[in-house]
């Protein structure tokens, strides 16, 4: 047995060589040198994700661990960007490298931008104090091996300091240029007390993404996240979010994903501080009739402090072989009483070829919370259907609205309205395309 | 405007019989009223006729206006002008009631070759037709059925005949779990939509019903048949003796 595991850890740790041999360390002040050397002994210790570890049961990492990117045909489509009616301040990059001529002024009143690769060569920077802190934190109790491989090599990426109320979200669009792009990005946000940003994300990225966002959140700051992953078919992406609440703070992420052959989206969350609220919300849907599909989120949540609020509300509509994957946790510690957790996931499954698994989990060791989850898997409403129908409204029309109404919970979940629109555009799009 | 000519039906998926040779004319302006003992396959008729899943023709036709409905999918007969006010109204979480009705309407607009509502005509009208119903805003915008009382499901059923203006409207026990005064509100409803180019089919255990909504004909159903048809008086003759007479006089 022991020699058994022994053997599991070597092929771990193996996998790891392997990733690395085409990886170069990258140049930087003293301070981040440290700190990603210091990620890629983590990386080393704790080995790449193993088909018998059971955070990876139903993901297989294989694509985002070897050390070519897999091909990843550029998709064209007419169809305008999403949020190109919001007024935002964007941030171009191609391939996962900045693009200075595409982008916006990074000047923007209440919030501060840099460039990681700028900030890596200061010896002095607030972010010595969040890149990669957030990340490590979040390797406990479960490992995060891609998230480390980040912190080591990520070379890329926004650093930014919110100490006011902009006027307008910070909009980072990704552009997939090259079949074989493989783009590691790492962004910083810290949230000031009484501060507040709405950060959108938007595209592909590359055939392959490696991307962490680090957010601190400082009491009575907000940070509002809404993010729509590309529509190429055959792009793969790792995105994990560490986020650590102060106390009367807010953290609100919502992900749309439509397409993609692999997508593991994984959310960390302490709730350190007290009254605070984090809601983390996901639509998903999959066609897997001519290219895979397979979109996991997974979701850990921590309460610490008490009083505070914590939503996940994820759906998914899959058919032709579509793969959805939920795992969520709420940890509620000792002490984190008058503790509010609620988890739901469902699946909407159009057809009985695509399959759905989620590992809802609760883990509390204070008395006095109120915690609830939830998921389903099922098909749609025939009652509701025939219903719909009958005041004619043709199949085809009704399946979608009905598909709709199914995703609007976690729609629901963003807070702007117009921001809502957007994703709700998108979403009937993509059912709409595939009626015709 | 609706001829049902020996019209057998059976579940799919069990081999039970439930209509077993239906024969109802019903002409153009014209209300007929179905009364009968509970299993007698008035509720079936109303599916059989809007095209709902489960039920297997094995005889007989439906044709409204001449085209036999039997043929078409659910859409094509509202299109067509069928419209069924539902005894339990479905509840659709998540989509708004005036995004259902405007859906609706246009659908059977485009299926129809006409052009589809403004926005601004829809909410014009709308407003104008629940306000009759006594249907508020709130109510509007709610999630279709989603908390609304029985008596509100009623009225919001009779709202989308209403927008719809079907040639054929079949209400299906739209009495039940109602209260007095919603009972007049629904039948006011009815009434206020009679006209010589529509017709209705009233399925019913009470008598009630029918001193709002009076009809032209009343047909008693038993056991997959209609029995019995006569005037108004027939239904006045099931309040005060029930079935008994009526099955047995046939038996």
């Amino acid at each position: 047995m022991a020699m058994a595991r022994e053997k599991i850890a070597q092929a771990k740790r193996d996998a790891v060589d392997v990733r690395l041999a085409t990886l170069a360390a990258p140049t930087g002040a003293d301070w981040i040198t440290a700190t990603r050397a210091a990620a890629v002994a983590r990386l080393r210790a704790m080995g790449m994700p193993g088909r018998r570890d059971e955070y990876w049961k139903y993901t297989r990492a294989d694509a985002l661990m070897q050390n070519e990117a897999p091909e990843a045909e550029v998709f064209d489509h007419d169809e305008s960007p999403v949020f190109g009616e919001v007024d935002r301040l964007k941030i171009v990059f191609v391939d996962g490298v900045f693009d200075a001529a595409a982008s916006d002024d990074l000047a923007l009143e209440g919030v501060r931008i840099e460039m990681l690769s700028d900030v890596a060569a200061l010896d002095i920077h607030w972010a010595k104090n969040l890149y990669g802190v957030l990340e490590e934190a979040g390797q406990t109790p479960v490992d995060r091996p891609l998230a480390a491989l980040n912190t080591g090599f990520a070379e890329a990426g926004v650093v930014i300091h919110v100490t006011g109320k902009p006027s307008k979200p910070v909009s980072l669009i990704y552009i997939h240029k090259s079949t074989t792009s493989d783009a590691i990005l790492h962004h910083l946000v810290k949230v000031e007390s009484g501060a507040e940003l709405t950060l959108l994300e938007n595209g592909p990225a590359a055939a392959r993404l490696n991307k962490v966002m680090e957010v601190d959140i400082a009491d009575n700051g907000a940070f509002h996240h809404v993010r729509a992953q590309g529509r190429d078919h055959q792009r793969r992406a790792v995105a994990h979010i560490f986020a650590r609440l102060g106390s009367e703070s807010t953290f609100k992420s919502f992900s749309l994903t439509v397409n993609g052959a692999l997508t593991r989206n994984e959310c960390v969350i302490e709730m350190l501080g007290d009254n605070s609220f984090a809601h983390v919300a996901g639509a998903a849907m999959g066609d897997g009739a001519d290219n895979p599909f397979h979109h996991d989120d997974t979701v850990f949540v921590t309460h610490v402090g008490r009083d505070c609020e914590s939503r996940q509300v994820y759906k998914n509509v899959l058919r032709n072989g579509a793969t959805g994957v939920f795992q969520g946790k709420i940890l509620v510690k000792q002490g984190a009483q008058k503790t509010d957790g609620y988890q739901i996931s469902q699946a909407l499954m159009l057809d009985g070829d695509s399959q759905f698994l989620a590992k809802p989990e609760l883990e509390i060791y204070a008395d006095d919370v109120i915690c609830s989850h939830g998921s389903t898997s099922g098909a749609i409403d025939e009652e509701a259907l025939f219903y719909l129908r009958s005041r004619g409204v043709p199949v085809g029309p009704a399946t979608d609205l009905l598909t709709l109404a199914f995703l609007a919970e976690a729609v629901q979940e963003i807070e702007n309205p117009v921001l809502a629109a957007e994703i709700g555009d998108r979403l009937e799009g993509w059912l709409t395309r595939r009626r015709s | 405007m609706l001829n049902i000519k020996d019209l057998r039906v059976e579940l799919e998926d069990e081999d039970k019989k439930i209509l077993k040779g239906v024969n109802l004319d019903i002409e153009a302006g014209s209300v007929h009223a179905i009364m009968g003992p509970n299993g007698s396959g008035k509720s079936t008729l109303s599916y059989v006729l809007s095209g709902r899943a489960g039920y297997r023709v094995t005889g007989g036709t439906a044709t409204l206006d001449g085209v036999n409905l039997l043929d078409l999918d659910p859409e094509e007969r509202a299109a067509m002008g069928m419209f069924l006010a539902f005894q339990y109204p479905v509840e659709i979480p998540g989509v708004g009631n005036m995004t259902f009705l405007r859906t609706a309407v246009n659908s059977q607009r485009k299926q129809r070759g006409e052009d589809e509502m403004s926005a601004g005509d829809f909410l014009k009208l709308i407003r104008a037709k629940a306000k009759t119903l006594k249907i508020d805003a709130d109510m509007l915008k709610r999630p279709v059925n989603v908390g609304f009382s029985g008596g509100e499901k009623k009225r919001n059923e009779i709202l989308q005949m209403a927008m719809l203006e079907p040639k054929m409207c079949i209400l299906d026990e739209t009495d039940s779990g109602l209260d007095v005064d919603a009972m007049k509100l629904v039948s006011e409803g009815v009434n206020a939509l009679r006209d010589k180019g529509r017709s209705f089919l009233v399925i019913t255990h009470y008598q009630r019903l029918l001193d709002h909504i009076k009809p032209d004909v009343v047909h008693i159903m038993a056991n997959g048949r209609i029995i019995k048809s006569g005037g108004p008086e027939l239904a006045i003759e099931v309040e005060n003796n029930g079935y008994a007479d009526l099955l047995s006089e046939v038996a």
